[in-house]
């Protein structure tokens, strides 16, 4: 598994898009602290653009990797190699190299504007923690489409709507649930409904740090405790794991049994 | 010749001598008829080793200068108009028995001293310090922890209290007081006191014309200052940060706030200034800053809010019903989750010149104010006000969609609350 993982990332390293991926987050990151010297200002800013940016470069880069490297795989798989191992190899070294991208292309100039001497240096590392997990888990994801569709405009228009699913259309479904149910008590639903995305999910992960805990609890004890406590975060950061978690299992599971 | 000069100075020394020690006896018997104010020191190897005592002995104007030590005294009575004045703190040590030190007579001044150990009681407000139907007090450079009230005024007038510090430890509401109290006062200065940890920081109650600055207000379990059924009073340059909730201002009319700052009155239901009946206020200069809601608004009218800012504040203004004829002119709006949040469609405010940072306009006649009208009311708040827990969407990709086409045309929030002249820079 080590040596196809280490073939995927060091194909990828290689390749133009890894470079404009890093570049273009280089830029985001050199260009925002230029505008506004704000480290936890710059740290909002970023949040929005990573929570709805990482899942759809992860999802598109996933799914386009595994329809490029198809002939390859193929090879592969005539050799005395474990299936599993192919696919988790190709899909960490997919993971790895975008996470390494983010990590760094953001990470570069906060570090450089004095980010160790500002307070804003946990929200940061948590703003990193969560755009590596959204990466983790819309790649899984993306691999999973791939693998359960041959055809690939199928697969990429699958894997565009998960995208904007996740993005857009979830919210307003539990936009519009939270307003058809408002004369039951909705603090647990609301609560579970951000689980079931990962994308709201790191979204409230980061804004619990940020603005929105006071305003949170504005509206019950419910959301304060859940909210305001260590308990919480850990809920949300152990269902962040989970979303990991299960789209691996399935690929490992899919990728045993799938004909080629 | 010499001899004669030396004797014409002898007489001429002897005669100046004799002069000095007529105007000394002069003196004397004039301080004798006039009632000359004499010093009483205390001290604790003294003859007079209390403030009782000293009291009991001390005469009309007199001053009682208390050294350095610990008295433990309580149900201290000023009755007569005397200066109290202490050398590098003494401590009075009530031991939690009562009330400390209570004035009931006018011209009284105490400066200086260490109060600590007020008894608390369920059911009288023992104070630190009570000045009790007086005029023309003085208390100032007093120092106050331990305490159940602080300095509590009552039906007092025409009096200062000036550079106090005030330190409690209140854990409970039901069981604490308030740091300065003032109840049925009048022409009061209450000055560069720093209270912090009490119920409320300083607490009026049918009191008019007040003037309260520079005063620095942390840390209280509910309000940092608190107005009740008071009119005419100013309140200037005072720092509200981290109360339960910032200001109060309930029931009050023509109330004059001032270059305040309230900052970090941050807490599930805190805000920086609360505004509750309110009548004829005007709010300048004011400066809000992270607090979760800024002001509170409920059922107040004809209030002008001029040059204030909003600066990362949950909601800056929050509206709630029954305010009319509002002015809201050159504010800078800056960062807020929510600029201004109305639980109705009905707009009676005129909010005017103001600068807003999420403003997206543009200005082509580069007039400094904006081609395009801002509302500021986001259709997110309306949601919010609606069905509170919708907040968990805040940030969302959908939620700025759904904003943005709101903007564009207006269906849900009041049509006509809109800065019609939004600043395109910042106000200074």
């Amino acid at each position: 598994m080590f040596k196809i993982l280490k073939y995927s990332f060091f194909d990828l390293i290689r390749s133009r898009w890894s470079y404009v991926y890093l570049f273009f987050y280089l830029a985001l990151g050199f260009v925002l602290l230029f505008l506004n010297n704000d480290l936890s200002k710059a740290v909002i800013t970023l949040m929005n653009v990573i929570i709805i940016l990482v899942p759809l470069i992860g999802t598109i880069f996933g799914v386009m990797y595994y329809y490029d490297s198809k002939e390859f795989t193929e090879l592969l798989l005539a050799q005395p190699v474990k299936r599993a191992s192919i696919f988790l190899g190709q899909y960490l070294g997919v993971a790895i190299s975008l996470s390494l991208s983010l990590l760094i292309g953001l990470g570069l100039p906060f570090i450089l504007y004095g980010l160790f001497q500002s307070s804003a240096i946990w929200d940061f590392v948590l703003l990193l923690v969560t755009g590596t997990f959204l990466t983790l888990i819309f790649t899984g994801l993306a691999f999973n489409i791939a693998l359960y569709n041959e055809n690939k405009i199928k697969g990429f228009s699958y894997a565009i709507l998960l995208w904007l699913f996740m993005a857009v259309i979830y919210d307003g479904l539990f936009l519009m649930s939270l307003i058809l149910l408002e004369e039951y008590p909705l603090d647990t639903f609301s609560i579970g409904a951000t689980l079931f995305n990962p994308i709201d999910l790191s979204r409230i992960l980061i804004l619990l740090k940020l603005d929105i805990s006071a305003l949170l609890g504005y509206t019950g004890a419910v959301f304060q405790k859940f909210f305001g406590t260590g308990l919480g975060f850990l809920m949300a950061l152990s269902a962040l794991a989970l979303w990991v978690a299960l789209p691996l299992l399935n690929i490992y599971r899919k990728s045993r049994k799938k004909d080629f | 010749m010499e001899r004669i000069e030396v004797i014409f100075k002898q007489i001429g020394t002897a005669l100046r001598i004799i002069f000095l020690y007529k105007i000394v006896f002069l003196i004397a018997c004039f301080s004798i008829t006039t009632g000359w104010a004499k010093t009483i020191t205390v001290c604790n190897t003294c003859d007079i080793a209390s403030l009782k005592k000293a009291i009991a002995v001390a005469e009309a104007e007199d001053t009682i200068f208390i050294k350095k030590g610990t008295y433990k005294e309580f149900n201290i009575v000023v009755d007569k108009p005397l200066t109290i004045k202490g050398e590098n703190f003494p401590v009075i040590d009530g031991e939690d028995q009562g009330e400390i030190i209570r004035i009931t007579s006018d011209n009284v001044t105490i400066d200086g001293l260490f109060i600590i150990n007020v008894g608390t009681s369920y059911t009288s407000d023992h104070a630190a310090i009570r000045v009790v139907k007086s005029e023309k007090f003085l208390i100032q450079n007093v120092v106050l922890e331990k305490l159940f009230f602080g300095i509590y005024l009552e039906k007092s007038n025409n009096g200062k209290v000036y550079h106090n510090k005030i330190i409690g430890d209140a854990q409970d509401e039901y069981n604490s007081g308030n740091g300065i109290q003032l109840w049925y006062c009048k022409n009061v200065i209450v000055g560069r006191n720093i209270v912090q940890k009490t119920r409320d920081g300083i607490y009026l109650e049918f009191s008019d014309n007040i003037t309260i600055d520079n005063n620095i207000s942390t840390e209280n379990l509910r309000y940092g200052l608190h107005f009740m059924f008071s009119n005419d009073d100013v309140y200037t340059n005072n720092t509200f940060e981290n109360n339960g909730a910032g200001v109060a201002v309930m029931f009050s009319k023509r109330i004059k706030m001032l270059n305040n700052t309230f900052h970090k009155n941050w807490g599930t239901a805190a805000f920086g200034l609360l505004l509750k009946e309110i009548n004829d206020a005007e709010i300048s200069g004011n400066t809000f800053e992270e607090n979760t809601v800024g002001i509170n608004i409920e059922g107040s009218n004809r209030i002008t809010y001029h040059k204030n800012n909003f600066i990362r504040n949950g909601y800056a203004i929050k509206v709630l019903g029954a305010c009319y004829t509002n002015v809201f002119e050159y504010n800078n709006f800056l960062y807020n989750s929510f600029d201004i949040s109305y639980n109705s469609r009905i707009n009676d405010n005129v909010f005017a010149n103001n600068y807003w940072s999420s403003y997206t306009g543009y200005d082509l006649d580069r007039d400094g104010i904006g081609d395009i009208p801002y509302r500021p009311v986001k259709l997110f708040s309306y949601i919010v006000n609606r069905t509170p827990e919708t907040i968990i969407l805040m940030r969302s990709l959908f939620i700025d969609i759904i904003d943005f086409s709101e903007k564009v045309s207006p269906v849900f929030t009041p049509d006509n609350l809109v800065d019609e002249r939004p600043k395109m820079k910042k106000i200074k």
